[in-house]
């Protein structure tokens, strides 16, 4: 916020009036420094900020390990227990919702990456026709809102048959994801030089090898982000999810989680149990494309 | 150019030498193309003509047990948009869609914004903080919605049980129209500012530091370098991911529905969930009144995007 330009910064250049070139090293030195006032309120904002974030998972997870009588109480754990765990593992089809979503989610991160990365690639490296409607394609594909496609496609998914199969799921996730995810792929493609791929084609590949041997492995982090992206947008989805999947064992775990806190049962305890397992694999995802995700969704967002 | 001399040949050749040239950039687009054809292609083509239909629960085709059902719904032209424009529910919604989307969008970007400011200098603890902001992103949306009902629980909720511990009364923090509304407010942007912060710190990286020395070095104060160096420096990347949260926050369907189902009333109901309702809530189901709605959202977000996207490039920006 306020780093306030203290007097002394100015004063090098004043009085050594004849040497700017010793004065630069000076002033940058000084530039980094700050006022105690400042630094403090700087700590203090982002400390505040990051309490807000922080403390409604770490709630959750405290409540979690909270004997279902105490799910509300104010105070921290005073009778730690695993029963709400052991509960949702043991009595519930949990598990079973968590394999189903494991296999939509994992088939739609694998198939949306690679979708998204050949797209993108298409797009950063070739000047063909229709490459600008299908630019535009991907961003108004962002506007459709569910509740206009979700009926036609409940609809579509009942004639092809893919009402509860995971492969109706999958199909609808990607074309969730994939439409941002060739954004960002085309921005990290931008940032390869063309050269590489000269130096490829000099060598005799063709453009698929190009792709796959020079250019993919080095779009690593793109990769990493647009995984991350896929797999959060796919785990995270509830009205596909609600709609086409009916029946206790074909839930996903946005749907099951559903069945614990409704206008019948108020299962505060199993509840939070399950959501923090659901958010373990998420979390860990997370940290794995965290490294990446800064310089990713520049690239992705200013390059377009 | 000479194709008026002969532009039948050419033309043929130009279509060949274009596939040829062409064919890989087109096989690598392919699945992309197809995929969004057929999910998004077909069902809004067809939600389209059922917006132009009377289709409700009672007269789509459906099987009884051995029974087959035949449609028997018919087409009535434009009578649904009629019917809904004129009826004072829909510019109800509408009000209260755009007023939650331009909170949200403008707390999200500012604070984003700001945050991404502090974070974007030498700082001890920076790596901790970073993490700890981009958290709530981390987490799958509907958990957290779960949590955040779980803390404004009227009775029993950590929030009243703390304000009660001040000696305040009881907030209903999701049962009264008002206090619903700042609530679901209040949580979409506990969602949405790791996402502004993590492009905006990007955004912030990618500004070369040299530009700050040499406004500093001619006396620029700190107002001034935001205003003429950070500002115009995150212009790409801000009026990007402002286009996209307005049109997300628009149709953030989840969190109003497991947040409130759009209640107490319909005081939270946007024109998203208000859509899913009448297709799959309400009874009977009114699938074509749910179609209406949902074109009726796409013409608005389409003529949005158009709008900005004339104003960026007014300015100059080639996007």
């Amino acid at each position: 916020m306020s780093t306030k330009t203290e007097p002394t910064e100015t004063e090098p250049g004043k009085t050594v009036p004849g040497e700017p070139l010793t004065s630069g090293p000076v002033r940058v030195r000084k530039r980094g420094q700050r006022h105690w006032l400042a630094s403090a309120g700087l700590h203090l904002g982002l400390a505040v900020a990051a309490v807000i974030a922080v403390f409604p998972p770490l709630w959750l997870l405290v409540t979690s390990f909270k004997p279902k009588t105490d799910a509300f109480s104010t105070s921290l754990v005073t009778h730690p227990t695993l029963a709400n765990y052991t509960h949702v593992l043991a009595d519930t089809q949990f598990l079973t919702w968590f394999g189903n979503s494991v296999v939509i989610v994992g088939l739609t991160t694998v198939l949306g990456v690679f979708i998204a990365a050949t797209t993108g690639y298409a797009v950063s490296r070739f000047r063909f026709p229709g490459m600008r409607p299908l630019m535009w394609l991907l961003l108004l594909t962002q506007m459709f809102p569910v509740a206009v496609l979700i009926v036609p496609l409940y609809n579509l998914m009942a004639t092809l048959g893919l009402l509860n199969q995971p492969a109706g799921l999958v199909i609808t996730y990607l074309t969730i994801a994939v439409p941002f995810c060739a954004w960002m792929m085309k921005g990290f493609f931008d940032t390869i030089p063309v050269d590489i791929d000269e130096a490829g084609r000099v060598d005799g590949l063709n453009p698929f090898g190009i792709f796959w041997r020079l250019v993919l492995p080095l779009a690593r982090p793109g990769l990493a982000v647009t995984g991350f992206y896929t797999f959060v947008t796919a785990w995270a989805e509830v009205a596909y999810a609600s709609a086409f999947m009916t029946g206790e064992e074909n839930l996903t775990l946005a749907g099951g989680l559903q069945t614990f806190v409704n206008q019948y049962t108020n299962d505060w305890g199993s509840m939070t149990a399950a959501a923090v397992i659901i958010a373990v694999p998420a979390a860990l995802v997370f940290a794995f494309a965290q490294r990446h995700l800064v310089s990713g969704l520049t690239a992705g967002t200013t390059k377009g | 150019m000479t194709v008026a001399v002969r532009p039948r040949p050419r033309l043929r050749l130009r279509a060949r030498r274009a596939v040829g040239t062409h064919w890989y950039a087109w096989t690598m687009v392919a699945p992309v193309v197809l995929v969004i054809g057929v999910i998004i292609g077909f069902p809004l083509v067809r939600g389209l003509y059922l917006s132009l239909t009377d289709a409700n629960e009672a007269n789509v085709q459906r099987d009884i047990g051995v029974n087959h059902i035949p449609a028997t719904y018919k087409f009535t032209g434009l009578d649904n948009y009629k019917a809904v424009l004129s009826d004072g529910v829909f510019w109800d919604r509408l009000g209260w869609t755009v007023a939650w989307t331009v909170a949200c969008v403008a707390v999200t970007f500012l604070l984003g914004l700001t945050l991404a400011n502090m974070l974007n200098r030498k700082l001890r603890g920076r790596t901790f903080y970073r993490l700890a902001l981009i958290l709530p992103w981390a987490i799958p949306a509907f958990i957290s919605v779960f949590t955040w009902r779980m803390l404004y629980n009227e009775k029993n909720g950590i929030l009243n049980q703390l304000l009660a511990g001040g000696g305040i009364d009881a907030i209903p923090w999701l049962n009264d129209p008002t206090w619903a509304k700042l609530s679901v407010i209040a949580v979409n942007v506990w969602l949405g500012v790791p996402f502004m912060l993590v492009t905006l710190l990007g955004g912030l990286q990618s500004i070369p530091g040299e530009l700050y020395e040499a406004a500093e070095m001619d006396g620029a104060g700190a107002w001034q370098r935001f205003r003429h160096i950070t500002v115009p420096g995150l212009r790409a990347v801000s009026s990007t991911v402002i286009l996209l949260s307005t049109i997300w926050t628009f149709n953030m369907f989840p969190v109003i529905f497991l947040l409130t189902r759009g209640g107490p009333g319909d005081a939270t109901e946007i024109l998203v969930t208000y859509a899913y309702r009448l297709s799959f809530v309400d009874s009977p189901r009114n699938f074509s009144e749910s179609a209406t709605w949902g074109v009726l959202i796409l013409v608005l977000l389409s003529a949005v995007a158009a709008v900005y996207r004339r104003a960026l490039r007014k300015q100059g920006e080639v996007w």
